[in-house]
């Protein structure tokens, strides 16, 4: 216990001091994982529209297939991405693997169904709403979908918070496809794995007070997002 | 086609006319029941035509199909003759019963449905502006559309319907779910646009609203045209039995 509280100060000192080895992994979490939601939510965010607004054979599939990817464990996405990566694979001479690009790869393929999904409904459900009105003001298929994106923005920026929640916190894929090399692909979750493993709790927990802090302003962004929204009566 | 002169310039980007605006053999089943069963009708310019009849008896169903927003089962809609198209959907406004306000200002609902009809950049904010005063409610323009009253959002939306000069307004039952005094407004703002030149179909089962506003009444039930008669001899010498039944309060078969 003695040790627990010890580690704890320590943790704070290397916050506070603004520990440089500390600054260097919560720098590379935050540009892996937000290169990782902007790159998804450019590929996310047409396909929700998409499935939103048309109606095609084999629609009910596709959406039960999202929704399950929703759930798609990190560790897999990881192991698919190495054997895309590894140097026999499809894509091994692009040589990414165990670097932040590869990292980057893997959380967007982990972030892209949640974009898609809940972009997906959020959208249809304003559809629903908008659709006759729309449609007797003449506008077509197009302006249909760019009028439903720019007024349910504030509904789908809270899925991008989302998505970003999931990809910072996530440790399986990273840890596979970047491998945890020092000053190259340590991220905080692996860091946090590593130093636990060492014993080294002093930047584990100051690494893991971070990402508590993280998940506290995301969802505390989320709320305050929806109120103003609110408030202003464009949710 | 009788237009008043001070009667807004036809939009740009669209093409030709919508009136006369015409259902024909148009039939409508769903689950085996025949909602509208081989309906005829046409819409002059001119006159307001009230279409009444009883609830469930296919009055808004009718008028969605006018618009398109229904496709009939069987029998087709013209509009000025010719296969409705898109590009025309502006010069036929459409009022809903519950408005739909898009998610911006009061101002911005009007700019948009200005965009859609291919106004020109330049004249969307002076036509926005006068739609708003139009309808008193320049005093709201700055306000986000979805915190003004029941009253308020209906008639934003016949503003909006509105602003772009459209040749026929079609309205859905408007003042079903407001007050006697929105509803006045309502009835106001209606009577002043048929009076620049607009002509009106509007659904209603409110008798007193019917007596109030008709040039011109079709009488629907059961899925047909009952009859089409002029609001003078309409209230008083009703030539079909359900009309006669339903202006004297019986329960009509």
């Amino acid at each position: 216990m003695q040790d627990f509280g010890a580690a704890f100060g320590e943790a704070f000192r290397l916050l506070v001091s603004l520990d440089p080895d500390l600054v260097e992994i919560v720098a590379l979490s935050l540009r892996v994982s937000l290169g990782a939601v902007l790159a998804a939510a450019a590929i996310g965010l047409p396909i929700g529209a998409a499935l939103a607004v048309a109606r095609f054979p084999g629609r009910g599939v596709a959406l039960v297939a999202l929704n399950s990817l929703m759930g798609l464990p990190p560790v897999v996405v990881g192991l698919l991405v190495y054997l895309a990566l590894s140097r026999a694979g499809p894509l091994g001479p692009l040589g990414l693997l165990y670097t932040p690009a590869a990292m980057m790869i893997a959380q967007m393929i982990l972030v892209v169904p949640i974009i898609a999904a809940v972009s997906r409904q959020t959208i249809e459900d304003m559809k629903e709403e908008y659709e006759e009105q729309l449609r007797v003001l003449g506008v077509g298929p197009s302006g249909m979908v760019a009028t439903l994106l720019w007024d349910a923005r504030f509904s789908l920026l809270t899925a991008l918070l989302a998505g970003f929640g999931r990809a910072i916190a996530e440790v399986g894929a990273v840890i596979i496809v970047g491998g945890n090399i020092n000053h190259v692909t340590r991220v905080m979750t692996t860091a946090i794995a590593l130093e636990t493993s060492k014993g080294d709790l002093a930047l584990a927990l100051g690494l893991g007070l971070i990402l508590l802090g993280l998940a506290i302003t995301v969802n505390a962004a989320v709320m305050l997002l929806r109120r103003t929204a609110g408030h202003a009566a464009f949710a | 086609m009788q237009l008043s002169p001070d009667r807004p310039a036809r939009p740009a980007g669209t093409g030709g006319h919508v009136l006369p605006v015409r259902a024909t053999g148009v039939t409508i089943r769903r689950g085996g029941r025949a909602l509208l069963d081989g309906i005829d009708i046409g819409i002059e310019p001119g006159p307001l035509t009230v279409i009444m009849g009883p609830n469930g008896a296919g009055k808004s169903l009718l008028l969605r199909v006018l618009a398109t927003l229904v496709r009939p089962d069987a029998g087709v809609v013209t509009w000025g003759g010719t296969m409705p198209d898109r590009g025309r959907a502006p010069q036929l406004g459409f009022v809903f019963q519950k408005p739909v306000m898009l998610r911006r200002s009061a101002i911005d609902n009007v700019r948009y449905a200005l965009k859609a009809a291919g106004v020109p950049r330049g004249e969307r904010d002076r036509r926005a502006a006068e739609a708003l005063a139009a309808a008193g409610l320049e005093r709201l323009a700055g306000s986000p559309a979805r915190v003004l009253s029941g009253g308020e959002q209906q008639r934003l939306a016949i503003a909006r319907a509105l602003a772009t000069g459209p040749e026929v307004l079609l309205l859905d039952e408007p003042t079903a779910n407001l007050d006697p005094a929105a509803t006045l407004a309502i009835e106001t703002q209606v009577q002043a646009a048929h009076r620049a030149g607009t002509t009106v179909v509007f659904v209603t089962h409110d008798l007193g609203q019917a007596r109030r506003l008709a040039d011109d009444v079709a009488f629907v039930h059961h899925g047909r045209v009952a009859e089409r008669t002029p609001a003078h001899r309409f209230f008083s010498a009703p030539s079909s039995e359900a009309a006669t039944a339903f202006i004297e309060g019986r329960l009509i078969p």
